[in-house]
């Protein structure tokens, strides 16, 4: 990103050619991967336009005005649609931009687009977008990873160079590992949630895709920060994107979880991940065998309360003022025929369950005992915390799976088993592809550290990327 | 025939008289066009994250200390779902579980004894939106407007013990509490626009029994009188079942004021499960002790306190002082007047008396100037009944109490000198009554009087008349 701020600065190319450049990928590589759900051709030209016309009057608003992005489309941008892939939204054009997206476009970014994802963010594959499935650059019979899939996708494919996207459960980093990206979920508070559609308000944060290390931190820069329109963002500093410099791997304590290197974690993965843990270790570091054993409950609190609060997110939509209304004889039931008509199956799976797990005579049993181990998994993290300073793991059992093969949600609900635990303990996990398996599929490896730690994270992630990775998109 | 006793309880819902509403910053005055007082926050739009609004925190805090509760430095939001159209997100933003203040009480008169209700909790929370049908109610409506400009009002929603023990002090208990929330200016708490409402709880158990019976709640209470009646009906319905050897159904009813008969509405078992917990979007509420101290020192004299002060300080009678209690104007009023002039007996007669109906009509007078007709009759200078048509003029003109009594000559004759020869010429004129009165008809001379005040238009002191008429029919 640099080199492209650097043509941009010094006039060898304009905002207009590079937008241009990424709308001819898109045309080109969308009919195969439908990345994307709204392509603002028309909106990007003109920021392109408007980004070099500062340019020529050298007053350019960042380094990085006039370089496009996509937005995952749950992030409400203003006049342009924001469906959350569900059909309720299709034609819902917010009013107001999302904190993020109002400081990008502060940085002079084009919006080139909103990217596809798992209906209201509820999945791990895109598969249950109303829009179609995202397929993954490395093989099209694949995921591209979900919910963030499609702005995994486009940043893999080279549609774009950089996205934005949400992480509930793994959102951002399943999708990051499974088409050989760079995505983080950062630190709960430091990026504003305004704008944010809901699906689970106490888990949900946004957070920066890119090709390289770098970028992501750059984005990370661009969206860090208080937010006094979001009530949960931390009074935190902005984030200035750290010098790359190795020596800080050299006496690095890194805790590796035994629960996340056993059953389910394919050998290929652990493989990968183990090679990258080499690596640091010539380099200076410690590895420190830890044990996270409440990662064992995290997948179940994970579930209870992203059902929970999702149930009661998603209770707005209604068939009156969102989506499209089922005539019926009484009110009640035209509400309730909208529903049924308007949401996915797994959108309506897990209202059922949230509105279960709330009710009255479950509340003690389902969500409060949630609550509880929640705050059991937190205490479990900066534990070790204590003691090393980041913690490495796969990002996902398995590489990219095929589009179909997972029949039960039990089964997709397992995708997030390595990255829940930093939601639900509001901490700070970075995705850094680490190679990829005998069938060239990308690999991740997750790093997560201490709350606002990022600025260690992208510093350890560079490493890897470095050492182990995987550079540039694949085509 | 069994006796019973009667056990009220109240929710009372205040909407606080802040300018901005509670989670936005819209503002929150009554009366603007429909919809012209929204945002995406209180429209719930998609995205939209709440924000508290400092000033709600203080109104409540303010209402909670006037009612001697406990201030919890710690309190929480909580979510409380429910499914209708005014209600923007599905769901409202009350507290639960841990209300801002909590244990509190309110003292007030019934007859002449003071007696205590314990208050429960007060909790803050949002108002929802107002729905217009085109019909009678939601189910028999062609169509249902909404005015969203209500929605995100700031509330309190106060909670009594079940202490009451008679629909009279029900009443009582409210105007009580309406009293003094309009003392602290944190309510308009003007029941026909809503913004005080009050639903009642109210069972019969045994007299003399421990054990609560079967409650009803009544709700759609929207007078004094309205509350009053509802409890009487319902305390009469429930004891004739009672007797019966029926059951109470423990049900919600609502109030029907042209029929004076309470409605079912739903039974217990159709209560709805409002699946409450915490509000993720918001953190809880942590109140330092300092600032709750400084709002404590912003508390003004209560209605009870003041009540004490008129009687024990200035010998007001319980009448006396409950006037001017409860008509905080005239109490003001009467402190102003209360500087000058120490016949504080005089003061509140005429308060209560001529001033109260022209004060209505014409709005109050400047105290300078009533001060002045005080004095002025203090010292004897003009009578009572002068001092009726000087205070009229005094609502009509802008001359003082002084320049209307000269104006009009209205100065006491006590003269004896000057009056003399008038108190002849009455005599002189009347021989033939003087006649009478000298043999014993001495009621005559209240006639004398009457003449001599009719000669001199009312200025003759009638003290110095009656001495005078005396030594002259003496003679």
């Amino acid at each position: 990103m640099k080199k492209l701020a650097n043509l941009l600065e010094t006039k060898q190319v304009s905002s207009q050619e590079i937008v241009e450049h990424y709308l001819g990928e898109i045309t080109r590589q969308e009919p195969m991967l439908n990345a994307f759900i709204t392509v603002d051709q028309e909106g990007a030209l003109t920021q392109a336009q408007a980004a070099d016309q500062r340019r020529a009057e050298n007053r350019p608003l960042s380094p990085w005005d006039g370089i496009p992005i996509a937005i995952k489309d749950n992030i409400s941008t203003r006049g342009l649609n924001t469906t959350c892939a569900s059909r309720f939204l299709a034609n819902y054009r917010p009013l107001f931009d999302a904190t993020v997206v109002r400081y990008l476009k502060d940085a002079g970014l084009p919006i080139l687009g909103k990217t596809n994802l798992d209906e209201f963010a509820m999945g791990s594959s895109t598969e249950y977008s109303a829009y179609g499935v995202t397929c993954n650059p490395h093989d099209r019979s694949r995921v591209s990873g979900g919910s963030s899939g499609g702005s995994a996708a486009a940043v893999a494919a080279g549609e774009i160079p950089w996205s934005l996207g949400s992480d509930t459960g793994g959102s951002i980093r399943q999708p990051a590992s499974f088409c050989g990206v760079v995505g983080l979920k950062p630190t709960y508070g430091w990026v504003s949630r305004y704008g944010l559609v809901a699906l689970a308000p106490s888990l949900d944060q946004i957070g920066p895709l890119a090709t390289s290390v770098e970028d992501t931190a750059i984005l990370f820069s661009l969206l860090a920060g208080a937010d006094p329109k979001d009530a949960s963002s931390a009074a935190a500093q902005t984030f200035e994107v750290p010098a790359w410099d190795e020596r800080c791997i050299k006496g690095l304590k890194i805790g590796v979880p035994e629960e996340f290197f056993g059953k389910g974690l394919h050998p290929e993965v652990e493989q990968a991940v183990r090679r990258g843990l080499r690596a640091l270790e010539e380099q200076g570091a410690v590895l420190v065998p830890i044990s996270l054993s409440t990662n064992e409950y995290a997948i179940d609190t994970y579930l209870t309360l992203v059902t929970a609060e999702a149930s009661s997110s998603l209770a707005r939509y209604d068939g009156v003022r969102y989506g499209e209304r089922v005539g019926a004889q009484d009110s009640n039931t035209m509400f309730a025929k909208s529903r049924a008509a308007g949401f996915g199956p797994e959108v309506k799976r897990r209202i059922i369950l949230g509105t279960y797990v709330l009710s009255a005579s479950h509340y003690e049993a389902y969500y409060e005992q949630a609550q509880r181990v929640r705050t059991l998994i937190r205490q479990d993290v900066l534990e070790a915390f204590r003691h090393v300073d980041v913690i490495i793991t796969p990002t996902t059992p398995t590489a990219a799976f095929r589009i179909g093969a997972k029949q039960s949600p039990l089964e997709m609900y397992l995708s997030d088993l390595f990255t829940a635990m930093a939601n639900l303990s509001g901490i700070p996990a970075l995705s850094v592809p680490c190679g990829k398996d005998s069938k060239g599929l990308p690999l991740g490896m997750q790093i997560m550290g201490k709350h606002f730690s990022e600025a260690l994270l992208f510093r350890v992630g560079h490493f890897v990327e470095k050492t182990v990775g995987i550079r540039g998109c694949c085509r | 025939m069994i006796s019973y006793d009667t056990v009220i309880g109240l929710e009372i819902h205040v909407a606080l008289l802040t300018q901005s509403k509670f989670l936005c910053s819209c503002k929150a005055s009554f009366g603007a066009p429909p919809n012209s007082q929204c945002c995406p926050i209180c429209l719930g739009l998609p995205g939209a994250l709440p924000l508290i609004n400092e000033k709600a925190v203080e109104y409540a805090t303010k209402a909670g200390i006037a009612l001697n509760c406990q201030i919890n430095h710690f309190s929480r939001f909580d979510r409380k779902n429910y499914f209708y159209p005014d209600l923007p997100k599905a769901y409202q933003i009350t507290q639960d579980t841990f209300p801002l203040c909590t244990k509190g009480f309110l003292e007030y008169y019934v007859d002449d004894r003071l007696v205590k209700t314990e208050i429960t909790r007060i909790h803050m929370e949002e108002e929802a939106g107002k729905l217009i049908h085109s019909g009678a109610s939601i189910v028999d409506s062609e169509y249902s407007l909404v005015d969203y400009n209500r929605a995100g009002i700031p509330l309190i929603e106060i909670v009594t013990a079940p202490d009451i023990h008679h629909p009279q002090q029900a009443r009582l208990f409210l105007e009580q509490l309406r009293l003094l929330l309009s003392y602290i200016g944190v309510s308009d708490t003007k029941m026909e626009e809503g913004s005080l409402r009050c639903d009642a709880n109210i069972s019969l158990k045994p007299s003399g029994s421990n054990v609560l019976g079967t409650k009803v709640e009544i709700k759609n209470l929207n007078s004094f009188r309205a509350l009053e009646r509802a409890l009487e009906y319902e305390e009469r319905r429930q004891s004739q079942v009672l007797n019966q050897g029926g059951i109470i159904r423990q049900e919600s009813c609502t109030w029907d004021d042209r029929t004076g008969k309470t409605m079912p509405m739903r039974s217990k078992g159709d209560a709805p499960d409002y699946r409450i917990f915490p509000e993720p979007d918001l953190p809880p509420l942590h109140l330092d002790p300092v600032w709750v101290e400084l709002i404590r020192a912003t508390i003004p004299e209560l209605p009870l306190e003041r009540l004490k002060r008129f009687e024990a300080e200035y010998g007001l009678s319980r009448y006396e002082a409950t006037f001017l209690v409860n008509y905080p104007d005239f109490g003001e009023l009467f402190f102003a007047l209360a500087c000058q002039c120490r016949a504080y007996k005089a003061i509140v007669n005429l308060l209560m008396g001529d001033y109260a109906r022209l004060a209505r009509e014409k709005g109050h007078l400047d105290p300078q100037r009533l001060a002045e007709l005080l004095t002025i009759v203090d010292e004897g200078q003009i009578t009572q009944t002068q001092a009726k048509d000087v205070l009229e003029d005094l609502f009509s003109s802008h001359l003082s109490a002084r320049e209307i009594v000269q104006e009009k000559g209205l100065e006491v004759m006590g003269d004896p000198e000057s009056l003399r020869p008038i108190l002849r010429q009455v005599l002189g004129a009347n021989s033939e009554l003087v006649h009478r009165f000298q043999n014993g008809d001495t009621k005559l001379l209240g006639f004398f009087v009457g003449q001599v005040m009719r000669v001199t238009q009312g200025k003759a002191d009638p003290g110095v008349v009656n001495r005078l008429l005396r030594d002259e029919l003496g003679k």
